[in-house]
């Protein structure tokens, strides 16, 4: 017999209330961040077990949090309550974190010196906390804010990114392509890297990171990154020729087949992170066309200034020139175009604006190599995303959702194709969608763009081909 | 009565998805002045999403399909008031601000009305239903901090109301009339699936169970509803989802024929010339074959409002509906339906039924007992191909090929668990018929023929 009395607490079946397990695992996250402010502000010890335990708490407090939060409820959706938080709806908190993480670029970028970078092996703070790893990796303290910001950038893609997969446990596609950006981020982009750093101590430097290909990887051509890998033995021509052959045949022939997800959302670290950390702010990109506007011309832009400043580079690197035209490479080429896209905008605004403009403002404004796959997926690929036949119901959860700032519904509603240069498939469209009507494949290119679609459905209007 | 001229406007009163699809097809096709009259908001919402407001998916604006000066560039004239009455001698309309309007054309998209039975209490406050703008603010507003909350009426709007209160952290009641969630469309076997599954979420359901009456506290809100079995229960708040009815009262008014619905003949036409109906408003004189007179659903009220823009631009076009096809969700369970599957099955019909283990999805094919051609499926949990089905129901294909070709139609996202194989052995279980299935053919899917 149930009863209409309220408050009965066993026959409650909504454990609304925050546990003691959700409570300690963010707690756990919390505090070992506050540890890493901490040893920023040079306030607390900085040795290998505060790391250790700092790192592991982060890891394993986010893990906890996440699954306390998903196992009561029913695989499914988990959007309630986005637009009313916060933090996550692009109000005050949002701001707070977007400030915070800015502020942590611009020390990255800038000022490393305030994060506690010193000369030969005389780091303090933050950057002196991790020698203790970075000593582990190459025996030597030869720590940098870079191996910081990457060792952090790994936990935060490996740590929300079981967070995502928690979430979305009823969901392979985003299980699989979860696993995938999370193992490419921990192996291809920092331990194996970190590996050949240590095997290959004393040897001039090249990027080791097999799938940061140029023109996201600005300085692939760059002399001493050219110099790095012709004089680093078998190994360096190793990414040499993979480096050109991964853009040169790699890229065009896998986003052929696969669309340019295969990088943007399963390999890439700026997409793994843009879909682990950033999942909580995949709704904030804009779906204005005004927006587009300036999507389309930024966009190609950049690409157009990368390649500019490669060939200004590398007619520098083979005429033994540092000028061109009057013009010194270094300083009217590659620094300007350091400064302004590689850091300002891929890091600063890319991922410190996060809670506020969303997670792909650089993946759609700016990256390059996005840019160069975008191009092949409009025109020669076998990737597209299909609408159902006349199931759109116009609700709009796949535009909001769409980190890209794809419109989806207005193609979805007309029984239209998605076919975009924009689109990283990461498939979250399909996922949210609550009637069925979008789906992520790969198929024949005849017939992958039908811009006049006809309304399955209704009969008179085809017969009289209402367009 | 004069006739139109060209530069008198076509006036359509409702901004949903029929009057909306209406303004944009005619002007797709025609130059002529088109007017959108909405005392509901000023601008074209999908009515669909507004739980995903109420839940914080998303905001109001998302709701709308198109951006604010979609209109001014596509020169639809958007006017935010309410018509009280329509002059259809004068062609006039009649505004609650006193003022008026005329029209070369006037197309009714006025949308439907939540039903209220005459409960006693049924107009407390913190009683409603849920179909328009108003009232999703007034939901807000309603049951902002509240703990308990009963919703009657186990139909789409019902569970919805269901799922956004629970949302909330509200705990949920639920009534209804039906031996099962919405038992009288759904067979048995998926009304029962749901019904399971507003259970794992946690909804208090009572089924067989009707409303007699809600009671008001002190100050005039509702503080508890009684059941037909006389059983008491304490809410802040109470949803009445028992259906809804088109909304004819000013036209009836307006001295146009209306039964449920505003009569309408194939090609929307009242009898009052240059005035259409079209959406959950009308009522089709002579209902297509095999559909009901009234159709309150999305897809049509889009149907309507592109056939109709053909007439009101010169091509007279009479409204012919291919098979039949609907979707909804259930908390985290999707549903298509394509074709006609009946609560339960007619004399010629027979059925086959397939339910995954994990009891969250299944699939249901009807077909003929006879001849063995499809007539409709259900399907939950699985994502299918809209287009596939109509073609398959279109040529009168069999039972068997469907089954044969299933995995062509699925459109789950990619690495999914397939089911074909699994459910052609049920299928061999229950009819005796062995089918192997076919493995997905990009051919067959893109490379259909076209039917134009």
């Amino acid at each position: 017999m149930k009863s209409a009395e309220p408050s009965l607490s066993l026959a409650q079946p909504h454990p609304e209330g925050v546990g003691i397990l959700r409570r300690s695992g963010f707690a756990l996250a919390l505090a070992a961040v506050a540890y890493l402010l901490l040893a920023w502000a040079k306030l607390v010890p900085v040795n290998a077990i505060a790391l250790t335990v700092t790192l592991s708490a982060i890891v394993i407090g986010v893990t906890v949090y996440a699954w306390d939060l998903y196992r009561n409820v029913p695989p499914g959706i988990k959007n309630n309550g986005v637009f009313t938080s916060s933090i996550t709806n692009g109000g005050l908190w949002g701001w707070v974190a977007g400030i915070i993480l800015t502020a942590f670029y611009v020390a990255l970028y800038w000022f490393p010196e305030t994060l506690g970078l010193g000369k030969d092996g005389s780091n303090t703070g933050i950057v002196a906390l991790f020698d203790p790893l970075k000593r582990f990796f190459t025996g030597s303290n030869s720590t940098s804010q870079w191996f910081v910001y990457g060792t952090l950038y790994t936990v935060a893609i490996v740590s929300l990114g079981i967070k995502f997969m928690l979430k979305y446990r009823h969901n392979r596609y985003q299980l699989i392509r979860t696993s995938v950006v999370m193992v490419s981020q921990l192996f291809l982009a920092y331990l194996i890297p970190e590996i050949l750093e240590g095997l290959t101590t004393g040897q001039a430097y090249f990027a080791k990171d097999i799938k940061n290909i140029w023109p996201l990887n600005y300085y692939f051509f760059y002399d001493w990154h050219l110099n790095g890998m012709l004089e680093g033995g078998a190994l360096g021509r190793l990414f040499l020729i993979a480096g050109l052959v991964l853009f040169l045949i790699g890229t065009p022939i896998l986003t052929y087949f696969l669309g340019k997800r295969w990088y943007c959302s399963w390999v890439c670290g700026c997409g793994g992170l843009a879909e682990t950390a950033g999942d909580p702010y995949r709704q904030l990109s804009s779906k204005k066309v005004s927006a587009w506007k300036i999507e389309r011309w930024m966009i190609h832009a950049v690409l157009v200034l990368v390649t500019i400043m490669t060939g200004a580079t590398l007619y520098g690197y083979f005429s033994g020139q540092s000028e061109i035209l009057g013009l010194s490479i270094y300083n009217y080429f590659q620094k300007p175009y350091g400064f302004l896209i590689g850091a300002a905008f891929s890091g600063v605004i890319g991922v410190g604006f996060y809670p506020v403009l969303g997670s792909r403002v650089w993946c759609r404004f700016g990256c390059p190599l996005a840019g160069y796959m975008g191009i092949i997926q409009r025109f020669k690929s076998r990737f597209r995303i299909t609408t159902n036949g006349g199931q759109c119901i116009s609700c709009g959860n796949c535009s909001t959702y769409c980190e890209m700032g794809i419109d989806v519904r207005a193609y979805a509603q007309k029984g239209q194709n998605i076919v975009r240069a924009s689109c990283v498939g990461c498939g979250i469209c399909a996922a949210v969608c609550p009637r069925g009507v979008l789906k992520l494949e790969n198929g024949p290119e005849e017939g992958r763009i039908n811009d006049n679609p006809i309304s399955i459905g209704n009969d008179g209007i085809k017969l009289n081909g209402l367009s | 009565m004069n006739e139109p001229s060209a530069s008198q406007p076509l006036v359509i009163i409702g901004n949903g998805i029929a009057g909306i699809t209406c303004a944009r097809h005619v002007r797709k096709r025609s130059p002529r002045p088109v007017v959108v009259i909405s005392a509901e908001t000023d601008h074209f919402f999908s009515r669909t999403a507004l739980m995903y407001i109420y839940m914080g998916h998303m905001k109001y604006e998302h709701t709308k399909p198109y951006e604010d000066w979609f209109w001014v560039k596509n020169n639809i004239t958007l006017v935010r008031k309410y018509v009280v009455r329509i002059d259809t001698e004068k062609r006039e309309l009649h505004f609650d601000d006193e003022t008026r309007m005329m029209y070369g054309d006037l197309v009714l998209a006025t949308g439907s009305k939540s039903n209220f039975f005459g409960w006693p209490g049924q107009d407390l406050k913190g009683v409603q239903g849920l179909y328009s703008y108003p009232d999703l603010q007034r939901m807000e507003a309603d049951t902002q901090g509240i703990s308990r909350a009963v919703v009657v009426g186990g139909g789409l709007i019902g569970v919805e109301m269901v799922e956004m209160l629970h949302s909330r952290g509200i705990h949920v009641t639920f009534l209804v009339r039906e031996s099962e969630f919405w038992r009288n469309v759904l067979p048995a076997e998926e009304a029962a699936l749901i019904s399971r599954h507003l259970r794992e979420h946690g909804i208090d359901l009572r089924l067989n169970t009707e409303l007699k009456e809600l009671l008001p506290d002190a100050q005039g809100r509702v503080r508890a509803v009684v059941t037909s079995q006389g059983e008491e229960i304490a809410c802040q708040f109470a949803g009445i989802t028992v259906g809804v009815s088109p909304n004819t009262e000013m036209a009836r008014q307006s001295g146009i024929a209306c039964e449920r619905g505003i009569l309408v003949n194939e090609f929307f036409e009242t009898e009052v010339p240059h005035v259409y109906a079209i959406g959950d408003c009308a009522q089709y004189r002579t209902p297509p074959p095999g559909r009901r007179a009234i159709e309150p659903l999305w897809y049509t009220g889009r149907f309507h409002g592109e056939t109709l823009a053909l007439t009101l631009t010169g091509k007279r076009t009479a409204y012919q509906p291919g098979p039949w096809f609907n979707s909804a969700k259930f908390f985290d369970i999707e549903y298509q339906t394509y074709g006609d599957v009946k609560a339960n099955a007619a004399e010629n019909e027979k059925a086959f039924y397939w339910e995954h283990a994990g009891g969250k999805m299944s699939f249901r094919a009807v077909f003929d007992a006879a001849s063995q051609k499809l007539i409709g499926i259900n399907v939950f949990g699985i994502r299918l191909r809209h287009e596939m089905f109509d073609q398959w129901l279109r040529e009168g294909r069999t039972v068997s090929h469907a089954i044969e070709h299933l995995a062509d139609a699925n459109f789950d996202p990619e690495f999914y668990r397939t089911f074909e194989h699994e459910i052609a052995r049920a299928f061999h279980t229950q009819t005796g018929i062995t089918i192997t299935p076919r493995p997905k053919s990009l051919l067959r899917i893109f490379k259909r023929p076209q039917y134009s």
